[in-house]
């Protein structure tokens, strides 16, 4: 990237430099005997134009809205509009979430995104046995399209964006979201949003699977195709390495494994017929932004470099579109800490300014009590504001990729990406993701960082401000938390039996048959499972005649 | 009295977060424990099944999904119903500290939550079976 001379003259003189530095140490030692991102990744003390000579900058750096795309997807960036403020909610009943969601609009996020219950993650109606206890607690209880009409009660899907996390069940979801906009009137082509439906990472990391690898491999692969075919702006899927790392993995596994998932959906979606250029256009992915500002803004420009070199030189995809990486971010739940929660504002705008510096679409920030409980309206106005404090008032956002050039973070970047493509040639050895999952590959590697990480806390070698230093004495008893009621369940299984009675129950049994039959042959099932959500069949039922000719995942405990 | 601690660590409910879960296994077996992890979404029933058949001195239950009072009661319970309350029901995870008395009240011996050191978990669980043991050969 530089004159080779002066390339010459910088290296002698950081070599006078590092003579000086050894004279200052041996009065006033560093910090540390050595530095390191969160990661592990080693860290000089300083950066030159000598770390970054071997990088070119046209082929590898390139500009906005050029492949390898390391500068962002688009070529204004936030000059052009912010990313999308959505906030993740949900809870207790749809009426409840209904009520949050227009509160958040009111304030100002673009976006939503629906937080669904443990049991409708896992494919159980409220009145499971499996379900007690659980019920509208981390999400919103959904067990029929009625609840799914009043959680979108008054909010006109054709102009608001909405993202569902929802994997296992996905094809169930989608088509009650696409039902629920056909009694507004707006046709499935209108409507824009996301389907998490990344079903690897939940055998690897947050364990809401219901079938074996290999039909949940066919439903993602259904939505794909019916994506493609009727809702052009939709994103099909959302690979997700945030729950990656909230498993405890570090920086550069995150990136891995999430970019070998890809892989995996990719292969998986060709073997069925269908072309990369256009169904990658729809593929969405979704980060996590953690403490480490440098080696976090870094992440970001390697996984959009290394994506595009895959779709490009592994995939052969020439459509620009399908070459780009996008992606949501959410701050990180993992560093939010229970004690001095006032303190988890501080490190979410770090985290902030971290995924904005490293050109994210979208963004959902943590609330400060969440290491308690979920989040209170006022918590989560905090949360919004901060992302606004930046998006207006930071400058951050006013110069595309500003941290480009920089010597460190071109060299981490660089570091980073080589890291990861070290991870997908052992994943592409192991015979692919699949196979890797079966041998609890990823789950290993993750928990050895982890346990790492933990370790490093309980030494004191990593410091958490209010943990493991500047620890105070406080009386947390008193503090006002949100508390989804146990009522909530009793009140959603009377709804819903209500529902049954009212529905047409022949007609249901005749949808629950058509089910059935698809799920044994290899026909697409979303169009038959439309048909089922549309006349009030549950998702239990659904998901429960899928079980039967499906099986259920048992899981390989790995430790 | 130089039998290993034997401690299961179970993962009630629906919630897939066993990142506590696994730390605090690998922990405990790192104490030198024998240490029995569920694996996710283990019924109340199983647990308790688990405990009694591997002669386990405690429980360790991680949750956090907001079902904590719930599945800790009905745990609790179960051990009754079995006579096995000698078995030490202890746990962490996402629970709200204004909770805590409720699920001690219950008989629940410990809440550790979220920043809590291994090794504090670890000198507990010790003390803890210690004078369990030496309850039992005093009757």
């Amino acid at each position: 990237m530089f004159d080779k001379d002066e390339l010459q003259k910088i290296a002698k003189e950081q070599k006078v430099y590092e003579a000086s530095v050894e004279k200052v140490i041996a009065k006033r030692p560093e910090r540390k005997e050595s530095f390191t991102t969160l990661g592990g990744l080693p860290l000089k003390r300083t950066y030159t134009p000598v770390d970054i000579e071997e990088i070119d900058y046209s082929s590898e750096i390139g500009f906005p809205g050029e492949y390898p795309f390391t500068r962002g997807v688009q070529p204004t960036m936030y000059r052009g509009r912010f990313w999308t403020m959505r906030q993740y909610a949900g809870f207790a009943t749809a009426e409840d979430s209904n009520r949050r969601y227009r509160y958040l609009l009111s304030q100002g996020t673009t976006g939503l995104s629906v937080a669904f219950d443990l049991p409708t993650q896992i494919g159980y109606d409220s009145d499971d046995p499996m379900a007690i206890g659980e019920c509208g607690k981390v999400g919103v209880a959904i067990d029929s399209l009625a609840d799914v009409e009043m959680l979108f009660d008054k909010i006109p899907l054709n102009k608001v964006s909405t993202s569902m996390t929802i994997n296992s069940p996905a094809v169930i979801l989608l088509a009650m979201y696409i039902a629920v906009a056909e009694k507004q009137g707006v046709p499935m082509s209108a409507l824009s949003g996301t389907i998490q439906n990344d079903i690897l990472k939940e055998y690897i990391a947050r364990g809401t699977y219901i079938f074996p690898p290999r039909p949940s491999m066919r439903l993602v692969t259904d939505i794909f195709e019916f994506c493609s075919d009727n809702i052009p702006k939709w994103n099909s899927i959302s690979i997700s390495g945030y729950h990656i790392r909230e498993a405890g993995s570090t920086a550069v596994q995150e990136v891995a494994f999430t970019l070998a998932d890809g892989i995996a959906y990719i292969e998986a979606a060709i073997k069925s017929g269908q072309d990369p250029n256009i169904f990658g256009k729809r593929l969405s992915f979704f980060f996590n932004a953690h403490n480490d500002f440098l080696e976090e803004v870094a992440k970001y420009r390697a996984a959009r470099k290394v994506w595009a070199t895959i779709m490009k030189d592994r995939f052969g995809v020439t459509n620009k579109s399908a070459q780009t990486l996008r992606f949501h971010t959410q701050t990180a739940g993992c560093t939010l800490t229970a004690q001095q929660a006032e303190n988890n504002i501080v490190r979410t705008a770090i985290q902030t300014m971290a995924a904005v510096c490293g050109g994210t679409q979208s963004l959902h920030t943590n609330s400060l009590d969440e290491a308690l409980a979920l989040p209170s309206d006022k918590a989560v106005q905090i949360a919004l504001r901060t992302q606004q404090i930046v998006a207006y008032e930071s400058g951050l956002t006013n110069v595309v990729d500003p941290f480009a050039g920089s010597y460190v973070i071109e060299s981490l970047t660089k570091q980073i990406e080589y890291e990861v493509w070290k991870y997908i040639k052992t994943i592409d050895s192991l015979g692919g993701m699949m196979t890797a999952i079966e041998k609890g590959y990823p789950q290993r590697e993750i928990q050895n960082a982890a346990y790492d990480y933990q370790k490093s806390i309980e030494s004191e070698e990593t410091i958490i401000v209010g943990v493991n230093k500047y620890y105070v004495d406080e009386d947390m008893s008193e503090r006002q938390l949100l508390k989804v009621n146990e009522q909530v369940g009793v009140n959603q299984i009377k709804k819903l039996h209500l529902m049954k009675e009212n529905r047409d129950n022949l007609r249901v049994k005749e949808t629950l048959d058509a089910i059935r039959m698809s799920a044994q042959g290899d026909a697409n099932l979303m169009p038959v499972i439309l048909d089922a959500v549309r006349c009030y069949t549950t998702e239990g039922e659904i998901c429960g005649v899928l079980r039967e000719v499906f099986g259920e995942y048992k899981e390989n405990v790995v430790l | 009295m130089d039998r290993k601690i034997r401690v299961v660590i179970a993962k009630p409910g629906l919630d897939g977060h066993d990142r506590g879960a696994k730390i605090i296994a690998r922990a405990f077996r790192d104490a030198g424990m024998e240490v029995i992890y569920t694996g996710l979404r283990q019924t109340p029933e199983k647990i308790v099944a688990t405990a009694i058949q591997e002669d386990a001195d405690a429980i360790g239950i991680s949750i956090l999904s907001g079902a904590h009072e719930h599945c800790f009661k009905t745990i609790i319970d179960l051990l009754k119903e079995k006579e096995a309350e000698d078995i030490i029901v202890f746990g962490g995870g996402v629970i709200p500290e204004s909770d805590y008395k409720m699920l001690e009240d219950y008989g629940t011996k410990s809440i550790f939550g979220p920043g809590t050191p291994t090794t504090v978990t670890i000198e507990w669980l010790k003390k803890a079976v210690a004078e369990k043991r030496s309850k039992e050969s005093a009757i």
